[in-house]
């Protein structure tokens, strides 16, 4: 053990790796000890308000300010930008264009009120589903595309034009196929809804300004603010201890987060500056929207051999849409064409939502798949695993079976199955089965930890990290504690500082690798300092030595307690910094993931009410560091996957482009009652968990839509096209299939 | 939020006194399960908030000379929910369970219920309670919006839940001021109206009164029942609801009186499906036949239409609720129909 190669205990040898371990800062969380960014409150703050544009296309031409000013206690109206003659063009219903500081949050609402705007409305478009008049309107972008066939079916001739000689091949294709399919599909784009708002509480202390910042980004939005304000990431210190929700839009300092930067410079007082609930729906981010229209041809086996869409959909006014590489999902068959089109639309941009493109993607391919299943007559998991036989590697093919075998087993798939619509039907309930499958990376992001061993046997780490909800401070603390052989109490983990060692964002499934890589690192590092001073003393050799039970020595043989092995360092503490960088060969960690996912729903076909009974999540994540939160992250993700295929949808009016539904009593979200049982499966093999950790957050928010969409379409026999599947959708297309 | 003076009067009298005639200056707190959220989203703003929740006179339920129960409009729901007296009012404790919030449950009170604000979108995100006289609504998303009562300009739909099943039951309000000595007692639903000019409300109550009981008739040994139907098991207001209070003597319906909830800007009283019921056996036939009956003038708007469909299922399955004649569904309590 004394060597430092980089490695993870086995598992037979594992003391706290692997184990079910509450989150140590759990009790704090939900008693309200944990202080986030929205409860720090700064002496002699001003609160700042922000007025939204209430239009979703228009120009303002004007603020007066002068009203506003003159409420009392309002101290200061800061433009967001400023007002050309010609007027600014906003694109977002909600967009900010003015903030109002005040001694008093009510004074600056009241200022916010008091503000007068003059606006000239601009023509709006908000139909993301709607192609056809989007590309009339001149509000679409292409989103790009391209055709991948077998070598065997040549390539077009010198006199062929290109585009018509690719339709006939596909048509050839669809012409072969003993079935075809052809469906449409889509998901709603929706919020990202975090709990905590997006803001900051800020103040300059000279010239260096000291952030309080809800982020999931502490170690690099310093640079964002150095950036916008003129000044160097070092004159910028960031702070963040807990984070009441990111879900991938809380990267950035954000314009509102400069423009409280900005006030308090000009007032010379601290600031608070969060979004409302409304702003924080309407601009703290969004998903964008897919839709799909889809030709797909399978072999006799219901193998799919071709597949053929175009996809659109919408991320706001910049005109994007699901990425077009995401697309066919996992199942890539020989032969496939794909396009994609952005929809131009009068809403925010959207910003990452946790595993981007994937869900959206999953949820239109894969609902293709059940449908071909539903047309053979067949099961679909039998089509499911079929067409495994177009996944990129043996292993992954063989790895995605298992998985779907274990995850029929729990959900009792061979006693609950039926064909599409045709299950007993209670009354007025029918319930249906259904299922996705899913891929994510999960590298490591780069990170780096300084560790303290002080001689009194204290041990601190620091790391510019944050708890984005995956329980980062009891992963830091389990991987230290299980090299030191310490109880986990016995460390002091530290981590929610730009000034801490830099750690890389918590985006993309990277940080519980990135922590266990760099903890792991240190705890390593300092193990064969502190190993060199207990085999003199022990008069053994340095790397027989192995840390175990609170002491440190031959197994079975001499050893010294922890504190006297520290001890031994005379009087200084022992000081370490290691470092992992993003994509660097490890032993500690890995990546590519897979995951299969099965609902089962009963529906009410007179109401259109859909009520999961069971989810499962079978997942494969490499090596796992803290079993109960990990499994926790499951648990959140399929809730989260029930919300967007039951619940949630962003709701723009068609003709105002307002977004109607922006606030909590009209967005609405999935309770206890609507979650069912949730039953969770960790597929770790030793050939999985030799490759050490994968991150775990995106993956299992991802096939749960198409699961849900398949089951109610086995239960009613006909497709609800559109995620979410709300009553009035599913009344909707029922109503639409008898005609 | 915008500033205001806070009251706390400990006797309806003294309540009167600082409430305005003048429709805006003052607003009533009760839970505040309503007025906390459009005071902060600035839809509503008064001067001064009077916090009626510290008088006693209204905060009991007492049983009356006729045996009719007194309920004040400051009991919280699952103080009502709790009471022994009030077990015979199934109707109204399903709907009470069905809110399925605890904060609301013991925060909300039954005056606040039964007169909190249209949840319409365009309301709350301040477009006036009519929106451009009911265009807004037209021409924009109505997919939660009104079927029934219509065709003026108000398109939202009337807030209450308890409302259907009170006025089913009869239930009668104590209205008091605006002067001091003034006082009336009236039918439940005579509060609610449909506005025809912005600025009015949908309530008839003036700014200067206090409802101040509920007065729900002696048990008559009705059936009765409420069902509403919900997309999820939250606080979030049902798509539909109905309820129904039924004299059924020998299996055959003498009397009946249906409501349904959040399908016109009031709650709608469906005459013709009494009508269909009276003097008919109960059977799934009959309450299919009622629930048609009682949507058979539906006027849907251009998202809505899926709303028929589910105000007669919640017609339909409050009276079989009402006759004993459902079956709750399995683990998650989706209710099948057998």
């Amino acid at each position: 053990m004394a060597e430092a190669t980089y490695s993870w205990p086995p598992r037979d040898k594992s003391e706290i790796i692997g184990k079910r371990v509450s989150r140590l800062d759990g009790m704090d969380k939900a008693t309200g000890v944990a202080k986030y960014t929205y409860d720090v409150n700064l002496d002699n703050q001003l609160i700042v308000r922000a007025l939204d544009c209430p239009h979703a296309h228009c120009r303002v031409k004007s603020v007066d300010a002068s009203k506003a000013m003159q409420v009392d206690d309002v101290v200061h109206v800061h433009l967001i930008k400023p007002i050309p003659e010609e007027g600014l063009e906003i694109r977002a219903h909600g967009t900010l264009i003015a903030a109002v500081a005040a001694e008093t949050e009510a004074a600056a609402a009241e200022g916010v009120a008091a503000l007068e705007v003059s606006y000239e409305m601009l023509d709006v478009f908000v139909n993301d589903a709607d192609l056809e008049t989007a590309a009339k309107l001149k509000r679409t972008k292409p989103a790009g595309g391209g055709i991948q066939l077998d070598e065997s079916l040549g390539e077009p001739g010198d006199d062929d034009d290109e585009q018509e000689w690719e339709d006939k091949i596909i048509q050839q294709l669809l012409d072969q196929a003993a079935h075809v399919v052809e469906g449409e599909y889509g998901v709603d784009a929706i919020t990202h809804c975090c709990l905590e708002p997006h803001g900051a509480t800020l103040r300059w202390n000279g010239d260096k300004l000291e952030v309080e910042l809800s982020t999931q980004n502490v170690s690099r939005t310093d640079d964002g603010f150095a950036g916008a304000l003129e000044i160097t990431a070092d004159d910028v210190d960031v702070h963040c201890d807990y984070v009441g929700g990111g879900f991938g839009s809380k990267f950035q300092p954000n314009y509102w987060g400069i423009a409280a930067a900005k006030i308090s410079k000009k007032t010379g007082r601290p600031v608070k500056f969060m979004l409302t609930r409304d702003q924080e729906l309407k601009i703290g981010g969004n998903r964008p929207s897919g839709f799909i229209k889809v030709r797909l041809g399978a072999d006799s086996d219901g193998v799919v051999q071709v597949w053929d869409s175009h996809h659109w959909g919408t991320s706001g006014f910049n005109g994007s849409t699901v990425s077009v590489g995401t697309v066919p999902y996992v199942y890539v068959p020989k032969n496939y064409r794909r396009k994609a089109t952005g929809i131009i639309t009068d809403n925010e941009p959207s910003v990452a939502w946790r595993a981007p493109n994937h869900p959206q993607a999953c949820a239109l391919c894969q609902t293709a798949y059940d449908d071909l299943a539903a047309k053979m007559q067949a099961d679909s998991l039998d089509i499911f695993l079929r067409n495994l036989a177009n996944i990129d590697t043996a292993e992954k093919a063989d790895l995605y079976a298992q998985q779907l075998r274990i995850g029929a087993d729990l959900i009792g798939w061979r006693e609950h199955w039926h064909l599409h619509g045709q299950g007993t039907r209670r009354g007025s309930v029918v319930e249906g089965l259904g299922l996705g499958i899913h891929k994510w990376g999960g590298t490591a992001n780069s990170s780096s930890c300084q560790l303290k061993i002080h001689p009194d046997g204290g041990v601190e780490s620091y790391c510019g990290t944050q708890d984005l909800g995956t329980g980062t401070r009891t992963v830091c603390a389990m991987v230290l504690a299980e090299t030191f052989g310490l109880p986990i109490d016995a460390v002091k983990v530290n981590i929610g500082s730009s000034t801490f060692p830099f750690s890389g964002a918590s985006g993309g499934s990277t940080t519980v690798g990135a922590v266990a890589e760099s903890h792991r690192r240190a705890a390593q590092d300092a193990f064969v300092e502190l190993a060199k001073g207990v085999a003199q003393k022990l008069n053994v050799a340095a790397d027989s030595l192995e840390a175990s039970a609170g002491r440190i020595g031959i197994p079975g043989g001499k050893s010294l307690s922890w504190k006297e092995a520290c001890g031994l360092m005379g009087i200084r503490p022992l000081e370490v910094t290691s470092n992992y960088k993003r994509g660097d060969e490890s032993l500690l960690s890995g990546s590519g993931v897979g995951g299969i996912q099965m609902a089962r729903v009963a529906v009410d076909l007179d109401t259109g009410q859909v009520q999961l009974k069971k989810m499962v999540a079978v997942q494969d994540m490499g090596l796992v560091i803290n079993r109960k939160t990990a499994e926790s992250q499951i648990y959140g993700a399929l809730i989260m996957a029930i919300s967007y295929s039951l619940f949630e949808q962003r709701i723009n009016d068609q003709k105002t482009g307002a977004f109607v539904n922006s606030e909590l009593d009209h967005y609405r979200l999935p309770r206890l009652g609507d979650v069912g049982e949730l039953v969770v499966h960790f597929h770790e093999p030793e050939s999985e968990r030799k490759r050490g950790v994968i991150g775990l957050g995106e993956p299992p928010v991802i096939s749960g839509g198409a699961a849900i969409s398949n089951a109610v379409c086995n239960a009613t026999g006909v497709r609800v096209p559109v995620l979410p599947l709300t009553p009035k959708r599913v009344l909707d297309t029922l109503r639409t299939a008898k005609g | 939020m915008k500033n205001f003076e806070y009251a706390a009067p400990l006797t309806e009298l003294d309540a009167l006194e600082l409430l305005s005639p003048e429709a805006g200056q003052t607003a009533v707190l009760a839970g505040g399960a309503d007025l906390v959220g459009l005071m902060k989203r600035m839809v509503e703003t008064p001067e001064r908030v009077v916090d009626i929740g510290k008088i006693e006179s209204i905060r009991n339920i007492e049983r009356d000379s006729q045996n009719g129960l007194w309920v004040g409009a400051a009991v919280h729901l699952d103080e009502f929910q709790d009471h022994p007296l009030t077990v015979i009012y199934p109707a109204i404790n399903q709907v009470i369970q069905g809110i399925s919030s605890i904060q609301l449950q013991s925060q909300g009170t039954i005056g606040g219920e039964l007169l909190q604000r249209p949840s319409c979108w365009y309301y709350r995100n301040g477009q006036g309670l009519l929106a451009d006289e009911g265009q807004m609504v037209v021409e924009g998303d109505n997919r939660f919006h009104a079927i029934l009562g219509n065709r003026g300009p108000a398109k939202f739909v009337s807030a209450s839940r308890l409302a259907p099943a009170m006025i089913s039951l009869g239930a009668r309000v104590r209205v008091a001021g605006p002067g001091k000595d003034e006082e009336q007692i009236v039918d439940l639903e005579s509060l609610y109206c449909s506005p025809q000019k912005e600025g009015q409300r949908e309530h008839t109550l003036r700014s200067d009164q206090l409802l101040t009981h509920v007065i729900l008739p002696a048990d008559r040994g009705l059936l009765s029942a409420a069902y509403e139907v919900r997309h999820g098991e939250g606080p979030d207001p049902p798509l539909a609801a109905a309820a129904v209070a039924m004299e059924v003597a020998n299996g055959v319906v003498q009397q009946a009186k249906i409501v349904l909830g959040q399908v016109a800007p009031i709650p709608w009283i469906a005459p013709a499906a009494a009508r269909a019921l009276r003097g008919k056996p109960l059977s799934e036939a009959t309450a299919q036949q009622a629930g048609l009956e009682a949507l058979s003038r539906a006027n849907p708007l251009s998202q809505n239409e899926y709303k028929v469909q589910l105000a007669e299922v919640a017609v339909r399955r409050a009276i079989l609720r009402a006759a004993g004649m459902t079956r709750e569904g399995s683990k998650h309590g989706l209710p099948s129909l057998i």
